[in-house]
């Protein structure tokens, strides 16, 4: 056999014929020289010749690579047995696209997110560096990776020697005011040490990166992204050199970052150095944790020797500063890792969710291929008894399989076009969601699903109709020969083991939405109806001093009060289920000092005007809000929340003690201050789905600039309100950028999307899967009941009431049902404790949801049963006995 | 075309090829040359059935033995020549000389005098 002969087989036919024309005529040449007369001369060389046509088939097969052709003619035999049952073909086709398409699409996000190396040079070697506590009780992963604090990494850098390099970064905001008469704009900004690009092996599209001499304080150097590139200045090249005002004050563009650098995160339009706007104090405090650090492993030194380095030197830090919460360990973190930290137990949860709906798609098509074997009992016999091997029946099964799910595939891998896309829009947060697409190696991965769920569907069916019982099926014409018994019990504990994952899958899912039905009622301690908030950010070079920061805030309170239509308006840092702006650690002047090793109290700060908290409904619990009086940097009082009065004052009336700030921590603040406690507030959830935690809150009267949050409770629709507030501020200042105009309900809504995408998804694929399970208990229920139709009719005869049959008959579907759902509720406890961490008010036990799932998992069992059970019951005891 | 000299039908395994490598030594030919050299030239006892004569040619052609053009024949008539090639002509000689050992060990074991030469 040759290949160029396959290839060519037509026209070496054709040669072969010519050839066996030239023999006949040179024959019959030969037969005439001989004297024949020229019809016998013919004959003759035609008998000479045999059969032309035999000479034409052998040589025919012996170009054809023989696997080629069988494997032609499985394929044509399959499709053509397929196309016979339409409706079977079509129901089979499209729970493989579903499965294959779900988790193609799946994998695509997880590999995205999770897999795929970040574009830096060498990734393999950065490492993100977090300071660690080791304290027990702080163990769960709010705590394990802790933000640096700069002066801590200044002495990594300076006193480790397993890192070629170390850089730090942060976050800023900005006022971008336009040039050319734009509206200002408040854009999110990154400060970076000046190594960070170099170190990430980052080269800028236009211009350069900062310079060490550039990364110090009141350096006026910027760094735009590709993307405030496009938008604000409209790709112009020109821009790099030129002068753009933030918060009013000018800034050097030197250069702008390529196209695909979008770390941390997509929402940064802008780096400065990291130096630019900290104060020098700031940068030697070892408790100003709010940076991170990125560094690049030495390629001789492993991750552990470098990371015990820097250990060492924390460790030395933290018994340098008892009293500050000065982390004792520090923790590394692979970049990916670190940008996908919180969608990776999501992402896991789901691949593994559709892993099992994969694998229930598989297992219904194997169970509807056992039936069609079945059903194809005397085919497969016949065809077995003519000579054919058990290999090449397996093998005509096989095929069929594996048509199946490469339709099913391809589909499939169509579908996943269509859902990835919208899952990657829907997402809120999931890292580098702009490069989440599909490439080769996906498609691959679906080709390799189709065909392990094509061997995973068909062998069993395959091995189980072409086993030695298949003779039987000649012996007996019986329907109800012996090997259907067997085929029977793999049917049914095929669907039991459906059954027992679709209930791990119903578990999870319901485990989930409860999760998010809890976060979604939850009561974040203040007013969200009705309320619009917006952030804006007054920047400290033009309100130097408390009185402009005052008269600015106090004038938009009045004016936006003054709207018809608003019924109060609160301002503050941030408010209730916004997320938290920070800590601040203290110490209670009048209780005694801390024993040694003893960390410093923290909680959660924030501003607050007087009116803050009769506008957002937090309720007082004692002592009185903050006056008008309380205003400047001298008033030195403070509001705590009920929490931290139950933390830190337990049994004891706070109203009136100190709590003392060390002086780093508060703008203004010659040297430490002591607060006095002149209220106690309602608790608040500074994030849904977050525990409320200490809080204490300063009056914004004090006159600090910085951002702050404006909430105005309305009568009607906020929404409307967002253009008339609005024109407030800008009448105010007009360079002054607004950002985040949302409602409350949005803002807490935004935080719940991600729960909410998670509990629909896994909820999507596990009612999915329930129908698969209960289209294979009805389908096994009904290919049981036409089989026993004799049997049943026999009983009829016998007097057997219809009532009796049809019990008989569910108890028989049933039991599968109940088998796999007591296996699947075993397998649900082991299961769900791997994200018990995302569940929220509620636990993998949970009474409501387990006996909701066996509720609707028994319902729909009995509904798939009682259909065929009840036709069984039905039958016409005459038709039945004559059925045979 | 004598029927009573009872042509041997059924041919050793392998050896048509090595046959029709043979009667290719004598020059280019045709398979209806061929196949009459072969059966002249064993006297009528060896019929060669066309068969095996062409899936057997095309075998040879696939393996590089014989290389094939069209041409005129004797009789000038349109024709499909077949040639031995080097490697074709090598192959003929690893093929007689095993050729000449098994019959001569047939020979010995039947007790022919001198087996086959």
């Amino acid at each position: 056999m040759s290949w160029s002969r396959f290839l060519r087989r037509k026209r070496s036919d054709a040669e072969l014929q010519d050839e066996i024309e030239a023999f006949l005529t040179e024959e019959t040449a030969g037969n005439e020289a001989r004297g024949m007369p020229p019809g016998e001369a013919r004959r003759q060389a035609r008998i000479k010749l045999g059969n032309a046509q035999r000479v034409r088939e052998s040589l025919w097969a012996q170009n054809s690579p023989r696997a080629l052709t069988n494997i032609g003619h499985d394929l044509k035999y399959a499709f053509r047995t397929l196309s016979r049952t339409p409706g079977f073909s079509i129901i089979a086709v499209a729970v493989m696209a579903l499965c294959i398409g779900a988790a193609t699409s799946l994998f695509t996000i997880v590999r995205s997110v999770l897999l795929r190396p970040l574009p830096f040079r060498d990734p393999g070697r950065l490492v993100m560096v977090y300071e660690h506590h080791r304290g027990a009780g702080a163990n769960t992963t709010d705590f394990e990776y802790n933000p640096v604090a700069p002066a801590d990494f200044y002495d990594w850098r300076s006193k480790t020697q397993g890192f070629e390099d170390m850089a730090i970064m942060g976050y800023a905001g900005y006022s971008l005011t336009g040039e050319r008469g734009e509206l200002p704009e408040a854009v999110r900004a990154a400060a970076g040490s000046w190594n960070l690009f170099p170190l990430l092996g980052v080269e800028p599209a236009m211009g350069r990166t900062f310079t060490e001499s550039e990364d110090r304080r009141g350096n006026t150097v910027v760094m735009l992204t590709w993307s405030a590139f496009q938008r604000r200045f409209a790709g112009d090249a020109k821009i790099v050199g030129r002068q753009i005002h933030l918060d009013g004050r000018p800034f050097t563009v030197v250069g702008v970052l390529p196209s695909w650098f979008s770390y941390p995160d997509a929402g940064i339009q802008l780096w400065v150095p990291y130096k630019a706007d900290a104060t020098p104090e700031l940068l030697q405090h070892h408790d100003w944790n709010q940076s991170q650090v990125v560094a690049r492993l030495r390629p001789d030194v492993s991750l552990a020797s470098a990371m015990a380095q820097v250990a060492a030197v924390q460790y030395q830090l933290h018994l340098q500063y008892p009293h500050d919460p000065v982390k004792e360990d520090v923790a590394p973190r692979s970049l990916n890792e670190d940008l996908a930290g919180n969608v990776r137990k999501a992402l896991q949860l789901m691949l593994s969710a559709v892993g099992c709906m994969l694998l229930i798609g598989c297992l219904n098509v194997s169970n509807l291929l056992v039936a069609r074997g079945a059903a194809r009992q005397k085919e497969v016999a016949i065809r077995s008894a003519l000579g054919a091997q058990r290999a090449t029946l397996i093998r005509g099964q096989l095929t069929e399989s594996v048509l199946i799910c490469a339709a099913g595939g391809l589909s499939g891998i169509l579908l996943s076009v269509l859902a990835t896309k919208w899952i990657a829009h829907a997402w809120r947060g999931l890292p580098t969601a702009q490069s989440i697409h599909l490439d080769g190696a996906v498609i691959a991965l679906a080709c390799g699903l189709m065909f392990a769920a094509a061997l995973v569907a068909g062998l069993l069916p395959a091995l189980s109709t072409t086993g030695k019982s298949m003779l039987n099926a000649l012996q007996t014409s019986a329907r109800t020969g012996a090997s259907s018994v067997s085929r029977t019990a793999l049917r049914k504990s095929l669907l039991t083991v459906e059954i027992g994952i679709t209930v791990v899958l119903l578990v999870a899912a319901g485990l989930l939405l409860k999760s998010f039905l809890q976060l979604r009622s939850a009561d974040v301690g203040g007013v969200t109806e009705n309320m619009l908030t917006l952030r804006y950010n007054l920047p400290d070079k033009k309100y130097d001093t408390p009185e402009k920061v005052n008269a600015f805030n106090e004038a938009l309170l009045e004016r936006v009060r003054s709207i018809p239509g608003v019924r109060s308006a609160a301002l503050g840092n941030t408010l209730p289920g916004a997320g938290s702006w920070g800590d601040f650690v203290f110490t209670v002047k009048e209780h005694p000092p801390l024993k040694a090793g003893e960390d410093r109290p923290d909680a959660l700060v924030n501003w607050a005007d007087p009116g803050y908290f009769s506008a957002l409904g937090i309720p007082l619990v004692s002592g009185r809000f903050f006056t008008n009086d309380e205003r400047g940097p001298r008033s030195y009082k403070v509001i705590v929340s009920r929490q931290l009065v139950r933390q830190y004052f337990p049994g004891d009336d706070p109203i009136g003690k100190h709590l003392h700030v060390p002086a780093h921590f508060h703008a203004g603040a010659p040297a430490d201050v002591d607060y006095e406690i002149v209220g106690v507030a309602g608790d608040t959830l500074y994030q849904v789905g977050k525990e409320s935690k200490a809080t204490m809150y300063f009056p914004t009267l004090e006159g600090s600039a910085g951002g702050n949050m404006l909430a105005v409770h309305t009568a009607s629709n906020p929404l409307q309100f967002s253009v008339p507030v609005q024109r407030q501020i800008a009448s105010l200042d007009s360079g002054l950028g607004v950002s985040d105009v949302r409602t409350m309900k949005q803002v807490i809504g935004e935080s719940l999307v991600n729960a909410r995408l998670s509990a629909t998804l896994v909820l999507a694929f596990a009612i999915l899967s329930l129908l698969l399970a209960s289209v294979g208990l009805y389908g096994v229920l009904s290919y049981l009941a036409t089989q026993r139709t004799s049997e049943l009719g026999i009983r009829m005869a016998l007097g057997a009431q219809r009532d009796q049959l049809l019990q008989l008959m569910l108890v028989d579907g049933l039991r599968p049902a109940l088998f796999g759902l007591g296996l699947g509720l075993v397998a649900s406890f082991a299961a769900t404790r791997i994200f018990q961490s995302m569940l929220f008010g509620t636990r993998p036990l949970d009474p409501v949801v387990l006996s909701g799932v066996i509720a609707t998992l028994l319902a729909v069992a009995v509904l798939a049963c009682l259909i065929p059970a009840w036709r069984a019951s039905r039958l016409d005891p005459m038709k039945a006995l004559r059925t045979e | 075309m004598g029927k009573g000299s009872q042509p041997q039908n059924e041919m050793l395994k392998g050896t048509l090829d090595m046959m029709i490598l043979r009667t290719l030594v004598g020059g280019d030919a045709h398979g209806h040359t061929i196949a009459k050299v072969i059966e002249h030239t064993s006297e009528d006892l060896l019929e060669v059935e066309q068969g095996s004569l062409y899936p057997a040619l095309h075998r040879l052609e696939d393996r590089k033995w014989v290389s094939s053009f069209w041409g005129a024949s004797e009789n000038n008539r349109k024709a499909k020549f077949y040639r031995l090639t080097a490697e074709g002509r090598k192959q003929l000689v690893r093929e007689t000389s095993r050729w000449r050992r098994m019959t001569r060990a047939i020979g010995l074991v039947m007790g022919e005098e001198g087996g086959a030469q």
